[in-house]
C-alpha cells in the first residue's frame, strides 16, 4: 500500500506546486512509482511544472465521476517512467468533487503506486480540504515569512481535525518544508529564522529549499527542479528532503549553488 | 557583457514563452465551449461502437497540442475481430 501526501500550505505562492514536482521526481528517480495528483481544479499548473500541459486528455473530475478510468486518465512523464501526472480539471469548478469519488480514486491509487502525491489549492476551502481529506502525511510549504507562517499554522489546524486520520483519533503526520529561504537576509535578520519558524509551528524540518535561480530555469522548461538541474542547490536541497520523507536519517543543511571563477570573480547576483 | 553570456546555460524564457503561447493559444480558443477533442472522441467511439464491441477499458486516447497543429490519437482495442482500429484526427 502507498502513501498519500498532501502538499499544502494555505498561502500561495509559496512553492506547492514546485515542491510537489520536485518531490515526485526525486522519489520516482530512485526507483519508487509515483504519482502527482494536482487538486487546483480550475486553476491546474502541476502539469505545466512537469511539462506535460500539451498531453491533457482527461482529468480528476473524469476519473472521480466514472467517465473513465483511472489508467486512461494518467500521464506518463517522458523522463522517468516510474512518475505518473493526474491533472486537475481546467473546466470544471471545485463543487464537481466529491468526497466519495476522490476516497475512492486516492483509494485506488494507494493500491497502485508508493506515493500519492497531493498538490493542494491555496485557500482552506473545499479544493483544499479534500486534498489532506484521505492523507497519511502532510508536508506543509512555509516561507520564511509572516503570513505564510501565519497561513501554515491554520493549515496544521485543518490536518489535525478535518483529515480522516485526525476523525479516528490517529495523529497526522505533518512534515514542514521551508521554501526560498535566502541565508543571507537571514543572517542579516531581515527574514524570520528557522529556529524562529520552527518554534512558532512546531512541527519537524522535512527541508530547507534555498531561493534559485534554477527553481524558475525549471518551470520555464517544464521539467521538476530534482532532474532539470539535479546538482543546483534546490534540487539537492529537494532530493534531501524525499530521502527524509521515505525514512532516511540525513544531516539538515542548506545547499548552496556552487559559483563559477567568472561568477565569484564578478559576484553575479542570482536572477 | 556577452562573454558572461558564453558561461551560462542557455537562457529559459523563450521556451518558457514559447509553451505559455501554445498553450493559451489553444485555451483561449476554447474558452468555455466544450473540448473539442472530447467531443471528436466521443464521435469517433460512437462510429466504431456500432459496428464492433468497445471496451471503454481497451480504448486509450492521446492528445499532443503543437504551435501549428494538434494531434488526436485514439487507440481502440478490438478482442476476436483481427487486431486493432486506430483513428486519427
Amino acid at each position: 500500500m502507498g502513501k498519500v501526501i498532501v502538499v499544502t500550505s494555505g498561502k500561495g505562492g509559496v512553492g506547492k506546486t514546485t515542491s510537489t514536482a520536485a518531490l515526485g521526481a526525486a522519489l520516482a528517480r530512485a526507483g519508487q512509482n509515483v504519482v502527482v495528483v494536482d487538486f487546483d481544479v480550475g486553476l491546474r499548473n502541476l502539469d505545466l511544472v512537469m511539462g506535460a500541459e500539451r498531453r491533457v486528455v482527461y482529468d480528476l473530475i473524469n476519473v472521480v465521476q466514472g467517465v473513465v478510468k483511472l489508467p486512461q486518465a494518467l500521464i506518463r512523464d517522458k523522463r522517468i517512467e516510474t512518475l505518473f501526472l493526474l491533472p486537475a480539471s481546467q473546466t470544471r469548478d471545485k463543487d464537481a468533487l466529491t468526497e466519495e469519488g476522490v476516497g475512492r480514486v486516492i483509494a485506488e491509487l494507494r493500491a497502485k503506486f508508493d506515493w500519492v502525491i497531493c498538490d493542494s489549492p491555496a485557500g482552506i476551502e473545499r479544493g483544499a480540504t479534500l486534498a489532506m481529506r484521505f492523507a497519511d502525511a502532510a508536508v506543509i510549504v512555509a516561507n520564511s515569512e509572516v503570513s505564510s507562517v501565519r497561513d501554515s499554522d491554520r493549515i496544521i489546524g485543518l490536518l489535525d481535525s478535518k483529515t480522516v486520520k485526525a476523525e479516528k483519533g490517529e495523529r497526522m503526520e505533518k512534515h514542514l518544508l521551508i521554501t526560498r529561504f535566502d541565508s543571507t537576509r537571514a543572517a542579516r535578520g531581515e527574514m524570520l529564522s528557522i529556529e524562529d519558524v520552527l518554534e512558532i509551528l512546531s512541527v519537524p524540518l522535512l527541508g530547507i529549499i534555498p531561493e534559485s535561480e534554477a527553481v524558475l530555469r525549471a518551470s520555464n522548461l517544464g521539467t521538476p527542479v530534482t532532474i532539470c538541474s539535479s546538482d543546483s542547490a534546490p534540487a539537492r536541497a529537494y532530493t534531501a528532503a524525499a530521502r527524509r520523507l521515505a525514512g532516511e536519517d540525513i544531516a539538515m543543511t542548506i545547499p548552496t549553488d556552487k559559483r563559477g571563477f567568472f561568477n565569484k570573480l564578478f559576484g553575479r547576483r542570482a536572477a | 557583457m556577452n562573454l558572461f553570456r558564453f558561461f551560462r546555460p542557455a537562457a529559459s524564457a523563450p521556451v518558457a514563452r514559447e509553451r505559455l503561447q501554445i498553450l493559451l493559444e489553444f485555451e483561449r480558443k476554447m474558452g468555455s465551449q466544450i473540448d473539442l477533442f472530447a467531443v471528436l472522441r466521443e464521435e469517433i467511439l460512437e462510429v466504431v461502437s456500432r459496428h464492433v464491441n468497445v471496451d471503454p477499458d481497451k480504448v486509450q486516447v492521446t492528445v499532443d497540442r503543437g504551435p501549428k497543429f494538434s494531434t488526436l490519437a485514439v487507440d481502440i482495442e478490438i478482442p476476436n475481430s483481427g487486431g486493432k482500429v486506430r483513428a486519427s484526427a
